[in-house]
């Protein structure tokens, strides 16, 4: 109750100073509004200094328009949108910047939704910021995935093409994800290999953490340029630090407590999952101080291994997710390096003392033969 | 045969690169087994055991690199007997008798192998894949600790490997190598001693003090 009042209260002191701006109007408080700024400076790694300058920049805004464009995806980056952090917020920037074609969310259908996207591409060159969800199928000339007669590629080609700057959301748009995974039935590939000529960021995890697409169009808005990225594509302010280095179980790591089985004591005192196969240790994302849904959790909290799915072709390269290492190839399935590694010792030993006996009979033999003559 | 002389064979470095890999090698084994698969030893937060094991690793990881280093600078600079020349033995005609006259005593088709100052043909081959493996022990090794520091020099020089190998890939080969390496082990000890006991020219005692018994007329 207090909070509100005192919230009205700000409202009523801010509006003889100033107009009230399009937040104000939307009901969000100044207030709110600068704690967002905050929150926004920190995702974004940026000093606290920073906050003001990402108000101003957000009270100027000049609407640019935004198309999210989904192909071979399950539309998980979308809902994690809708579940984002602050919604007011992070819902507001997505009306600012006028969401002018994304095929889950829209009202528009059919003919209308296709003439909305063609709208943008003939008014809008060059100026708009295209976000993609989901793979691009190349095999086949790409007819495993089509929208209004068009498929996935010609679409990307020109909607990418034509952008300010594309966004890839989550791993499959960002590099192929679960549908590029081995076999690869339809040729999948991100939106960086299918568009190569394209302006892309790519903003990986399964889903990815809607936190950190706000930040990266805060960050647009206000230095009118995309974040610094890695050799992924991938912002630094987001992707730039190892998950092992920030994870609350890191002390448990360093001091050698470990989960050996899933439920042991251990796991229930929130242990270390490195022998559970957690691929913290070679993984960067800010999943452990960013967190999903309001900050409540990520994997590792509730007690599940990374897996990680932020990094290019993880379904591949990341399994076996529940083991360290993975099995050596052509050797049974239980066959581990160790098993190998030390069944290879003892036998060399064995051939070796064989050898041995062999070399100290034959030398005896040989005195003998000496000593005769 | 003559009489027996005792001759300088291993110099200095040859000798302490020797120990030092041996060393090492024990050390990484040791405790990169159990980086690898860690026992719970710990029972509270605040020790640090497996932080102590790593650091062990890493520093014997650069006493290693250290070593393999040297000895390969003076596998251009020592004498003849540590020269790159007896690694590759099947380069020229001696080295090839050399190499066909020890397989056939290891096979038992002959008593006594030819007698060598240095490494016999067929060591010399070996320790040229040894050496191999320790550059891709090295290599492997310091781009996956290169993981903590995605943007260090460190990951400059050797995170390329990653667009050869899968990290797993990479974490799977780190650990093979080091079985082969084990194996090697156990196979130079015994080789060492069917050296001493067969040609009786000093072979163990001389990777400590460095001479070798050798004829006269050679």
């Amino acid at each position: 109750m207090d909070k509100t009042k005192e919230e009205q209260l700000d409202n009523q002191q801010n509006k003889p100073l100033k107009e009230p701006t399009i937040w104000e109007e939307k009901g969000i408080s100044r207030r709110d509004f600068i704690k967002f700024c905050t929150a926004m400076s920190a995702a974004l790694a940026l000093p606290v200094t920073f906050a003001p300058k990402i108000a101003q920049a957000l009270d100027e805004i000049k609407r640019p328009t935004l198309v999210w464009l989904e192909f071979q995806d399950c539309a998980g980056n979308t809902e994690a949108l809708l579940r984002a952090t602050t919604p007011d917020v992070a819902t507001l920037i997505l009306d600012i910047l006028s969401l002018d074609y994304h095929e889950t969310i829209m009202a528009a259908a059919g003919h209308q939704a296709e003439e909305a996207l063609n709208g943008v591409l003939r008014d809008q060159k060059g100026k708009y910021i295209c976000v993609v969800e989901g793979s691009i199928p190349l095999r086949d000339d790409g007819i495993y995935c089509c929208i209004g007669g068009k498929s996935a590629l010609s679409i990307a080609r020109e909607v990418c093409g034509n952008a300010f700057a594309t966004i890839a959301v989550g791993t499959c748009a960002s590099y192929g994800g679960i549908p590029a995974a081995a076999p690869n039935p339809t040729g999948a590939v991100g939106v960086k290999d299918a568009v190569p000529g394209a302006t892309v960021i790519n903003l990986p995890g399964c889903p990815l953490n809607p936190d950190n697409l706000t930040a990266t169009i805060v960050h647009y808005l206000t230095f009118g340029k995309l974040p610094e990225t890695d050799s992924h594509g991938r912002p630094l302010f987001a992707y730039g630090k190892r998950i092992h280095d920030a994870c609350e179980r890191r002390s448990h790591f360093d001091a050698g407590q470990y989960v050996e089985i899933w439920g042991d004591s251990a796991h229930r005192n929130g242990h270390c999952l490195y022998k559970m196969g957690c691929k913290g240790p070679e993984t960067y994302h800010n999943c452990p101080t960013q967190r999903y849904n309001m900050k409540t959790s990520w994997p590792v909290a509730s007690g599940h291994g990374c897996v990680g799915c932020s990094e290019p072709n993880f379904w591949d390269t990341m399994s076996p997710f529940y083991k360290r290492l993975p099995n050596v190839p052509g050797f049974g399935i239980e066959s581990t390096a160790d098993k190998i590694g030390a069944g290879l010792a003892v036998a060399t030993a064995a051939a070796l003392t064989a050898h041995g006996v062999i070399s100290a009979v034959k030398k005896d033999k040989d005195t003998d033969e000496k000593m005769e003559n | 045969m003559g009489k027996l002389v005792s001759k300088y064979i291993w110099e200095s470095p040859v000798r302490i690169t020797h120990w030092v890999n041996f060393l090492s090698i024990l050390t990484l084994s040791a405790t990169g087994i159990y980086i690898g698969s860690p026992k719970t030893l710990a029972l509270t937060p605040s020790q640090y055991i497996m932080g102590w094991v790593r650091f062990v690793h890493f520093v014997a990881a650069y006493a290693f690199t250290i070593s393999v280093l040297s000895r390969i600078y003076w596998a251009f600079a020592g004498n003849e007997y540590a020269n790159w020349r007896s690694l590759v033995p099947y380069l020229y005609k001696e080295g090839r008798r050399n190499m066909k006259e020890t397989f056939l005593f290891y096979t038992f088709f002959k008593s006594k192998p030819p007698h060598s100052l240095g490494h016999n043909a067929m060591a010399g081959t070996a320790y040229l894949s040894v050496f191999l493996l320790y550059i891709v022990m090295i290599f492997t090794g310091f781009a996956l600790y290169s993981e903590h520091a995605p943007h260090s020099l460190v990951r400059t020089l050797f995170g390329w490997q990653f667009s050869l190998f899968s990290n797993q890939g990479m974490r799977l080969t780190h650990h093979c190598v080091m079985w082969l390496l084990l194996v090697f082990a156990i196979q130079h000890v015994y080789s060492a001693w069917l050296m001493e006991v067969t040609e009786k020219n000093g072979v163990i005692s001389s990777i400590f003090g460095g001479y070798k018994s050798a004829p006269t007329k050679e």
